[in-house]
């Protein structure tokens, strides 16, 4: 779930080294300055096109900005009886079907409200039913959400169960995802609080279902949101956690490194992955670009969300695994079933800068270089 | 944003590519705009330092300060050429005389022993004292016929590089 500002950087906090396994394992260029033989010179001092080379091809092109490139759709009404049609699926879309679809989307709201504001005052007694109740009804509010898409979605596997400690993550291209998973079964899905009207629905409705609030910018916000996970993933009664792990939207054809705080909660992680099919409509929410209402009318007018659901094989930790290669082995898993090409990037590097210490690393590789040959004389 | 290459006129590609010396292909030069215009994301005509260290590749590279130096405020057109060092058809002298530039801040065309002094502080951090630095570099120089009061000018760095094969090259992606 991604902020709306437009990129603010702030110092890269702590958690960012925490999180990530060696990023020089993925990097194709590997350990910069090569392993020259023999005595120092001059020219090897001077020499200093590798690290060039590196920095004109990060300038040229990059991993992780291909992540959150959504691509425009190219036009198609280019000539002179497509132009026509076009306008007519033009009218068609805002005249017709968005109407229809705001109309669908009043109804469900306001079925659900008159169910829902009831069952929340007056059934403050009895915790299970008023539990099961409010679950049903945030079900409902979101298939007709998926409704006011018109959203076909396929979805595979087995449904998830409600069982005690388990977690279900997903990859995450927009926050429909959740509305598109929690139609299917509910959720207490971990969100970043919004302001808006989003934050309203996240502090009444969606608290009800037992979604849990960070705030990306609190340094020590980590520590609340670990304790709250593993306090709800540890409760035999709660809606199963739904964390989407790469920490933001990205753009459905990569994925970026997984944050191990999913994997730390010793529950077993059953993975979904989610792949929108683009020729209907490109669902991925460029936060930098669009606020979320934009985002929801783009997708109120277009012609349909198309979309795959596959709920895959939980998975637990091997003996000899560490959170962060779990966390790898599941988002290879997901990749590899959603259709993702893989990046060795943290998301939050949206927002704030690579740590000091990858530029740290290249630094000693060549100071020991250079010492070591120099001792060769 | 919409469809970037349409800005872009076949007048444009061609002033573009005398400019840098044939050093991109047409269509290169197409795709660099594309990457150019993602880059600049609030469409000033130019990227700002904040807009390049966005890259994350880009922020660990020790030598980013220096050459966002050069990047600073360049336009399309100067921004293509900034890159034509990099391409395969450019020649040793243009790759070195690239290497050059990026050590004579100052640009007078000269580099002095505190120019290269400074490079190898960026590229070697903390792990390196200062001392020791100065003596390696003194050494190396030293053997090679220099001293440390000496100015490299352009012909020196030839000579000096002129015959390690230098590798400096970049694709850039043609959809």
């Amino acid at each position: 779930m991604s902020s709306g500002k437009g990129g603010e950087l702030i110092p890269s906090s702590s958690e960012l080294d925490l999180d990530r396994p060696n990023i020089e394992d993925y990097l194709p260029s590997g350990s910069s300055i090569q392993e020259p033989l023999g005595k120092l010179r001059l020219c090897d001092l001077l020499d200093i096109s590798p690290t060039l080379t590196e920095a004109a091809g990060a300038i040229v092109d990059d991993s992780f900005t291909r992540c959150f490139k959504s691509n425009p759709p190219e036009p198609w009404n280019w000539n002179v009886y497509l132009f026509p049609l076009w306008c007519c699926g033009v009218v068609i879309r805002y005249l017709i079907l968005f109407p229809v679809r705001v109309i669908v989307l009043t109804v469900g709201w306001i079925i659900f409200l008159s169910c829902f504001i009831p069952v929340h005052l007056l059934l403050k007694g009895h915790d299970k039913l008023q539990k099961n109740m409010e679950r049903a009804l945030v079900e409902l509010i979101c298939s007709f959400f998926v409704a006011s898409w018109t959203g076909v979605i396929n979805y595979h596997g087995p449904r998830p169960s409600m069982r005690p400690k388990q977690v279900f993550v997903a990859n995450h291209t927009s926050m429909i995802d959740f509305i598109i998973l929690e139609q299917m079964s509910s959720f207490a899905v971990i969100m970043q609080k919004h302001p808006g009207w989003v934050g309203l629905l996240q502090s009444t409705i969606l608290e009800s279902v037992g979604c849990i609030w960070f705030n990306r910018t609190e340094a020590k916000d980590r520590e609340t949101v670990t304790k709250k996970l593993r306090e709800h993933s540890q409760g035999v009664d709660n809606n199963p956690l739904l964390i989407f792990p790469e920490g933001t939207c990205v753009n459905n054809q990569y994925s970026v490194m997984f944050k191990k705080g999913a994997f730390e909660l010793g529950c077993t992680i059953c993975p979904i992955a989610i792949k929108y099919n683009k020729i209907f409509v490109d669902a991925f929410w460029n936060s930098r670009k669009q606020s979320f209402t934009m985002h929801l009318l783009q997708l109120m007018t277009s012609w349909a969300v198309v979309c795959d659901v596959w709920y895959l094989e939980p998975q637990n930790l091997r003996p000899d695994e560490t959170p962060i290669e779990f966390a790898e082995r599941v988002r290879d898993i997901i990749s590899v079933r959603a259709g993702l090409k893989k990046v060795p990037w943290d998301g939050y590097l949206k927002y704030s800068r690579p740590s000091p210490k990858h530029r740290e690393r290249k630094q000693q590789s060549f100071a020991e270089s250079v010492l070591r040959r120099l001792e060769e004389n | 944003m919409g469809n970037t290459s349409s800005m872009l006129t076949q007048y444009d590609i061609e002033e573009v590519q005398q400019h840098c010396n044939n050093a991109f292909s047409q269509q290169e030069i197409v795709s660099l705009y594309e990457r150019f215009c993602q880059l600049d994301r609030n469409g000033g005509g130019f990227v700002s330092g904040e807009e390049f260290l966005s890259v994350p590749e880009f922020a660990v590279n020790p030598l980013s300060q220096r050459l966002l130096t050069m990047l600073d405020g360049l336009n399309f057109k100067e921004f293509v050429a900034f890159l034509s060092a990099f391409s395969p058809r450019a020649t040793v002298q243009q790759k070195i005389e690239f290497i050059f530039k990026v050590y004579d801040s100052d640009g007078n065309g000269k580099v002095t022993f505190n120019d290269m002094l400074d490079v190898l502080h960026d590229l070697t951090g903390q792990f390196i004292s200062e001392h020791q630095r100065e003596q390696v570099l003194t050494k190396v120089l030293e053997e090679a016929g220099y001293t440390k009061e000496s100015l490299l000018v352009m012909s020196d760095f030839v000579k000096i590089l002129g015959s390690s094969g230098l590798k400096m090259e970049v694709e850039v992606p043609v959809d």
